[in-house]
């Protein structure tokens, strides 16, 4: 058995698809485009970020106008601005639920009226883009297919906030049950043989009843066209679950040390490893500078609040006026000690970290914006090893 | 303009993890100290929303959390339920149960009925003048709009029915700005900044509901005022750190960086409020919530922003 990866950098080296996910606003995007870059740079070869977010801020850091479904190389004098002679190539593509819903219709329908028959259905529009997760399926679907083309050595997936990350991982499971579902018949069942079936009835009047006779026909009509595409979709679906659980994906959660977010992680980690996904590595970000913990210095600003009137006199006129002095001295200790119940708590937190995956790699709070693949580079780098 | 706390419906959106919970707990508890009968939904189902209240999980059933504060997490199947039970007098119980399970499924494919399930529920509660307000601790910005304009979509697609008939009223309330307003919640951070920006576009364009208030949330203090931040760079000088650590007994310098850290997270954010003021709509009222610096956060934080949101309205 090979060794297992003691870094990302490593992980990243053995894998062909990484999936970035965690909690909303906890950095997947800002985490699956800095590795992404950080690979390109360092490993070599095509490496592609799929991002689901209309991250116009990240196209523009990645030396982009803006980008869509398909992929756009970053240009290589983004990797000059930010000194640095990358070894291989970076994409960047966002998915566009729309449009793949669109390829995917095409692709399945039996021919080519069913297809338009399908496509000009008025309920297509609301479906494509609000049906079952179908943003969670569609993404999980587009990275499938990129993998098969193969164009690409590596390919980084940043996902949507799940809400419910199972909803995520199920999607492509889900939707070939969907296919196949009791359900779905009874929907498409010719109008007249409904009336027959006596263990339908209630539904189909109550239904009648709530939504109208013309909705539920109009719905029946989009599902049996929907429906025509049932063998390509469950075959597909099928396809896409057993590349989440091939060797060669592996997952990464993104969390910060903030209760609800990493309760969050830590419940999706309990998924992934019950259901048999590869879980590479946790990255905690946004994490306040450890110096913050520092004993000694919590002691030194309880000094300083409490003597701030003398300090200053000892310090001199040179700094400044006394009392702005003393101001100055009791407002930092105060910032500092505020600071520092924020840090022991997520230190605290990350101690409990319940479950013990190979890496976990730390990411601090930045200052500032990260607006350029400089500072995407800089917070890869804190990633990588 | 009406106050926020008059109106009758409120949704609180945002990108995740911005604190809607956060946002909605304490608008939520501040009208009922104010003595307002009023409900807190969470139609996300997360299940968190109790923790800000520090009780036990909330359910369909509304359950009363503090003094004129009721709790409950939105269910859309249960909501069918008791939609079938108002509207339908449907005589046997027991059948709705799996004939729910059925319409659930119909409901999921259907577009725009999911939704008009929860959008419904929390109209007829505002119709039924059950509450005197109804705060929602609502979907974040992605899918919010999809729920708001929910009852247009289902009268463009279903011409007949029950469901048709009843999107009226529920159209009345949502487009009536004295009754409904939409709460968009931002940290003064980069995209959650963009992301409330755009959507106050969307929701003006694509809904019927009038956005009511931004509240920018997590703000930092400023730490310096008039000449004080001179005195700080000259006290950040490494001469000065030495001089002050001998006379404190113990290095300062942790002190002076988590201050230097301080101010630039303070600078970096105050661009983001200044492009957020400039694009929203002057009408608009922005409102503060300081970040909390506390170990830990529970019904305690959420007095503090039920404080902080009242300062901020004037109470
Ligand atoms: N280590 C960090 N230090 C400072 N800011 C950060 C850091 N990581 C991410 N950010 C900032 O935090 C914000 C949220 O990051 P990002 O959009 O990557 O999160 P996300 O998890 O993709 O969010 P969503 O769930 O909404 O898709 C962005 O403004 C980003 O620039
Ligand atoms: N003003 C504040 N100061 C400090 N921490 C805060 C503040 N507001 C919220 N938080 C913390 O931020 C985290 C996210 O808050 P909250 O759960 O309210 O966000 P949310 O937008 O509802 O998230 P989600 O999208 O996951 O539902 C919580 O841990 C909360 O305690
Ligand atoms: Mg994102
Ligand atoms: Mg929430």
């Amino acid at each position: 058995m090979p060794a297992r990866p003691a870094s990302i950098e490593q992980l990243l080296a053995s894998k062909e698809v990484v999936i970035s996910c965690g909690s909303g606003g906890v950095g997947k995007t800002t985490t699956a485009a800095s590795l992404a870059a950080m690979a390109a740079v360092r490993h070599g070869g095509k490496v592609l970020v799929l991002t689901v977010d209309p991250a116009k801020r990240l196209a523009n850091a990645l030396g982009l106008e803006g980008f869509g479904n398909t992929e756009k190389q970053v240009p290589s004098e983004a990797f000059a601005a930010a000194g640095v002679k990358p070894r291989g190539q970076l994409f960047a593509a966002m998915l566009d639920t729309k449009e793949s819903w669109d390829a995917l219709v095409a692709r399945h329908a039996p021919d080519r009226r069913t297809a338009q028959a399908i496509l000009d259905n008025k309920l297509y529009d609301n479906i494509s883009s609000r049906f079952v997760q179908s943003h969670e399926y569609i993404a999980m679907e587009r990275l499938y297919e990129l993998h098969c083309e193969g164009e690409y050595d590596l390919i980084v997936v940043d996902t949507p906030p799940t809400r419910n990350a199972l909803d995520f991982l199920e999607a492509p499971q889900r939707m070939a049950e969907f296919f196949s579902s009791r359900f779905l018949r009874l929907l498409t069942a010719p109008y007249r043989s409904r009336i027959v079936s006596f263990a339908s009835k209630p539904f189909y009047t109550v239904a009648d009843r709530i939504l109208g006779t013309e909705f539920l026909e109009d719905v029946a009509e989009f599902f049996g066209l929907f429906q025509t595409m049932a063998p390509g979709f469950v075959e597909r679906a099928d396809a896409v679950t057993r590349l989440l659980h091939d060797k060669r994906t592996t997952f990464l959660v993104v969390s910060t040390l903030e209760a609800a977010p990493l309760h969050e992680a830590e419940f999706f980690i309990d998924v992934l490893q019950d259901k048999k996904f590869h879980l590479g590595a946790v990255v905690l970000n946004k994490v306040l500078p450890s110096y913050l913990l520092d004993e000694g210095a919590a002691a030194a600003a309880a000094v300083m609040e409490k003597q701030a009137g003398e300090l200053a006199a000892k310090l001199g006129p040179d700094i400044g006026d006394a009392a702005l002095v003393r101001r100055v001295l009791v407002e930092i200790a105060e910032s500092f000690l505020r600071f520092q119940v924020v840090a022991q708590r997520e230190a605290e937190q990350r101690s409990e970290l319940a479950v013990a995956p190979d890496v976990v790699a730390t990411v601090p709070y930045f200052e500032v914006d990260i607006f350029d693949l400089a500072g995407l580079l800089r917070l890869g780098e804190r990633i990588w090893s | 303009m009406k106050d926020l706390l008059d109106r009758k419906l409120v949704f609180v959106t945002g990108k995740g993890g911005v604190g809607k919970s956060t946002v909605a707990a304490g608008l939520a508890l501040l009208a009922a100290e104010r003595g307002k009968r009023t409900l807190v939904c969470e139609v996300d189902a997360k299940g968190n929303l109790s923790a800000f209240f520090e009780t036990g999980p909330t359910k369909f059933q509304p359950g009363e959390v503090e003094r004129n504060l009721y709790a409950m997490s939105m269910d859309t199947e249960e909501s069918l339920k008791e939609y079938l039970s108002i509207n339908l007098r449907l005589p046997v119980m027991a059948r709705i149960g799996p004939l729910a399970r059925i319409f659930e499924f119909v409901a999921t494919a259907a577009p725009g009925v999911k939704e008009i399930l929860t959008v419904g529920k929390l109209t007829y509660e505002v119709r039924e003048e059950n509450y005197d307000l109804v705060v929602v601790d609502a979907s974040p910005t992605g899918h919010i709009v999809g729920q708001l304009a929910a009852p247009e979509a289902i009268n463009e697609l279903v011409k007949v029915g029950l469901v048709r008939s009843q999107t009226g009223w529920m159209l009345d309330i949502l487009s009536d700005p004295e009754r409904t307003g939409l709460v968009i919640v931002a940290t003064p951070e980069e995209m959650p900044v963009s992301e409330t920006i755009d959507l106050s576009h969307r929701v003006e364009q694509e809904t019927s509901v009038k956005l009511a208030a931004i509240v920018v949330n997590r703000v930092l203090p400023e730490l310096f005022g008039r000449g004080e931040e001179e005195v700080f760079d000259r006290l950040a000088e490494p001469d000065a750190v030495a001089a002050l650590s001998g006379a404190v007994g113990g290095s300062v310098a942790p002190i002076v960086e988590a201050a230097r850290l301080a101010v630039t997270l303070r600078r970096t954010r105050a661009g983001h409020l200044e492009r957020l003021r400039h694009e929203i709509d002057r009408s608009i009222p922005l409102l503060y919530v300081p970040y909390l610096f506390t170990r830990s956060h529970g019904l305690r934080t959420t007095r503090q922003v039920a404080e902080a949101l009242a300062a901020e309205l004037g109470y």
